[in-house]
């Protein structure tokens, strides 16, 4: 383990968190412009992780292991998510023979 | 057997009973449930036999804590009975002519259809009864008090499908709502200035309450009196509350329930003598109910409407002796008032059962052959509430009119006219029914056993029941009194100050004024043929009795009629002009918010999304730039 914490306190903090920025932003705007759902799946994901970066980094730098351990549980919880939202997606494939979110608008009041 | 289980069993099986009898009534046949109820009222009566025995009046009351019941803050109250004299002699006459009633009531229901629901409910109503007696606090005195409130619409209503017996429950029932809002008022009064409910502690703490507050709670507890012992002025449910089967005018509202109020005075004894103002105002009342009722009771030619009134006024005379201090003089006439009054109820019932369901003395007459039993039986009931010596009333009554003397002759002689007045009407009764030649055209038929021994046995009970409480003059030693002493102070402490001589000048007076009045009652009513006319068309002073003071036409007029006009007002104006518009309203109001904002829900997924994001940067923005 310790090798590795030195290696990610070898990159400054700043570096880190404008990675994070980066990737955030990239994954949110996919999630809101793109429309194919995959692609927004994936764009979630993308979400996630750079904030399992931040939490690493974090983590290492302060010599606290509790943000490590909470990146296991994030990833876990992205497990199931991402169950869920492929099943969603085949279902979704199966009625509107579509991945387009836009025909998804059943709801409309 | 331990006291404690013993005196919980005493309350706790007639209401097994009860619930034994709810839950099989569909399958229980023929007597079977009758002689279960009478089963569980017996064994109560038996144990409370075996609690009077094994209890020693010297040693005070004994307290069986059963479990915590309300335990919040300094609000501390155990479910717990008292055991003390008053209690012991309030259980042995629930009890007992409990039993005796439930006996009868099997050959009198047996023909009904609802005769299990009958046992049920007669049941209930002894174990509320027991819990108003036997409570150790005024909380679970107030659940009997409720109980038997509940269980005396039930029974009054009984055959329900009479809409005027379903009429006079609810009158029973929203009259005595009145009392009970004094009662329940003096409750929270008494609790806010002692912090408890328990008797033995109340009683320690009110000695350093001022005069205007004790005055205040007792008055509040004697208006709960007079709504369950129905005195004026809310007397008028108790004779329309005769709509019930007899058994049960027999045991609520002459025997049991409508002696609460003179209980909840006596056990209250320690309030009540701390302010002379409540006192008088419970003489007078008395007083004035006993007299009223009386005169009323003259031209009723209801059989039971008759009874119903004597015990409105004998009830009366009860009250004053509470007013006058002298308690146990007042526990010894409700002792023998059960006794003989039940006596007369079942007589009465015995007699309806014997003209196939005819209640009017107008056509009866002649009746003292054909039923002899019951004949015999109902005249020694007559005497006994008539006062001649020795039978019972003779020595509870005069107990009380001594004392009135001791108090003043004025009120005495008026005591004397009311007792008079009562002698003569018991006696038109008996006469009417019973003499002379009858005027109807039924086919009496004397009633089964299960019906005349408790009728033999209660006038076993009306004849020497003087004895339990036998005045010094007559070489007896008021047993009765010196039990009732150890329950409070101030009860049987009552000193009369009469001299001997003067008390035998007042009973000979009494008693030759009574047999006067029973020789008139003779020449009158003994032989009459002749049917007396309907009510309307009396004289005035007549007609005025016969429609007993109009009372229940000003209470109409007074209270139902405005009460009718303020709710049809409050229909028209507040549901009409308020409450619809403003319902009406708030929904419209919801229809058309929500018309306009479902356009928000455009089902555009990536907008939804997007008004997420936007929604919490605004959050962020306003976390870090806000405030």
């Amino acid at each position: 383990m310790e090798p590795v914490v030195t290696a990610i306190r070898q990159v400054p903090l700043e570096h880190y968190v404008a990675l994070s920025f980066i990737l955030f932003s990239i994954g949110l705007t996919g999630a809101l412009f793109r429309r194919n759902t995959i692609i927004i799946l994936m764009c979630l994901e993308l979400m996630f992780n750079s904030v399992n970066l931040l939490l690493t980094a974090f983590s290492a730098h302060h010599s606290d292991p509790g943000g490590q351990v909470f990146v296991f549980f994030t990833m876990l919880v992205a497990a199931a998510e991402v169950t869920v939202g492929l099943a969603i997606l085949v279902m979704m494939k199966r009625n509107v023979d579509s991945v387009d979110i836009n025909q998804l608008n059943r709801l409309k009041g | 057997m331990n006291t404690t289980i013993l005196a919980a069993l005493v309350p706790g099986l007639p209401l097994l009973g009860a619930i034994v009898i709810a839950a099989l009534r569909r399958s229980l046949k023929g007597n079977s449930a009758g002689l279960l109820g009478t089963l569980a009222i017996g064994s109560a009566f038996a144990l409370s036999v075996m609690l009077f025995l094994g209890h020693d009046p010297a040693a005070g009351p004994y307290t069986a804590h059963l479990f915590n019941w309300i335990d919040i803050g300094g609000m501390h109250i155990p479910f717990a009975f008292q055991v003390d004299a008053l209690s012991l002699t309030m259980m042995l006459i629930v009890t007992g002519v409990g039993t005796l009633i439930h006996l009868y009531s099997i050959g009198y229901m047996h023909d009904d259809a609802r005769v299990s629901t009958f046992f049920a409910l007669l049941n209930l109503f002894t174990f509320a009864m027991l819990l108003l007696v036997m409570g150790a606090n005024y909380a679970i005195t107030f659940i009997g008090w409720e109980g038997v409130g509940l269980c005396s619409y039930l029974l009054i209503g009984f055959w329900y499908t009479n809409p005027a017996y379903n009429y006079a429950a609810r009158k029973a029932f929203v009259m005595n709502r009145i009392g009970d809002l004094g009662f329940v008022l003096g409750l929270a009064w008494l609790f806010n200035v002692t912090g408890s409910l328990t008797f033995t502690e109340v009683f320690d703490r009110v000695a350093g309450l001022g005069p205007d507050v004790l005055t205040g709670i007792t008055l509040l507890l004697f208006v709960g009196a007079i709504g369950k012992s129905a005195q004026l002025p809310l007397f008028t449910w108790l004779p329309d509350a005769m709509a019930g089967p007899t058994p049960v005018s027999a045991l609520i509202h002459a025997a049991t329930m409508v002696t609460a109020g003179i209980y909840l005075i006596v056990r209250s004894s320690v309030l009540f003598e701390l302010a002379p103002f409540t006192q008088d105002v419970v003489l007078y009342t008395g007083l004035v109910t006993a007299l009223v009722a009386a005169t009323i009771g003259v031209f009723q030619n209801d059989i039971k409407k008759v009874l119903a009134y004597s015990t409105v006024s004998q009830l009366g005379y009860m009250f004053v002796a509470l007013g006058l201090g002298a308690y146990s003089a007042g526990m010894f006439h409700v002792t023998t008032h059960a006794f003989f009054k039940a006596l007369l109820f079942l007589g009465a019932g015995s007699v309806i059962h014997a003209l196939g369901g005819e209640q009017d003395i107008r056509r009866m007459g002649g009746l003292k052959g054909a039923i002899k039993v019951t004949h015999l039986t109902f005249l020694l009931g007559t005497l006994a509430i008539a006062g001649i010596p020795p039978f019972s009333g003779f020595f509870s009554k005069d107990a009380i009119l001594a004392n009135a003397f001791d108090r003043s002759p004025v009120l005495y002689a008026l005591l004397l006219g009311g007792a008079l007045i009562t002698t003569f009407y018991m006696f038109r009764l008996y006469f009417l029914t019973f003499w002379g030649a009858y005027r109807g055209d039924k086919h009496p038929h004397e009633s089964p056993a299960v019906m005349t021994v408790p009728l033999l046995v209660l006038a076993v009970l009306s004849v020497v029941g003087g004895l339990l409480n036998l005045p010094h003059v007559f070489g007896g030693h008021e047993p009765m009194k010196h039990f009732l002493a150890h329950a409070a102070d101030g009860i049987g402490a009552e000193r009369l100050h009469l001299e001997a001589s003067t008390e035998w000048m007042l009973m000979g007076l009494s008693t030759a004024l009574v047999v006067l009045v029973i020789a008139l009652a003779h020449g009158r009513f003994a032989k009459k043929a002749t049917l007396d006319p309907e009510a309307d068309e009396l004289p005035f002073l007549p007609r005025l009795l016969a429609r007993k003071w109009y009372l229940d036409e000003l209470y109409e007029r007074l209270f139902e009629k405005p009460y009718g006009w303020l709710s049809t007002m409050f229909h028209r104006v507040g549901e009409g002009w308020v409450m619809v518009p403003l319902m009406n309203g708030a929904g419209r109001l919801t229809q058309r918010a929500g018309q306009v904002l479902r356009l928000a829900q455009t089902g555009n997924m990536s907008f939804y999304l997007f008004a997420m994001v936007a929604g919490i940067v605004v959050f962020l923005l306003m976390t870090l730039y806000g405030r």
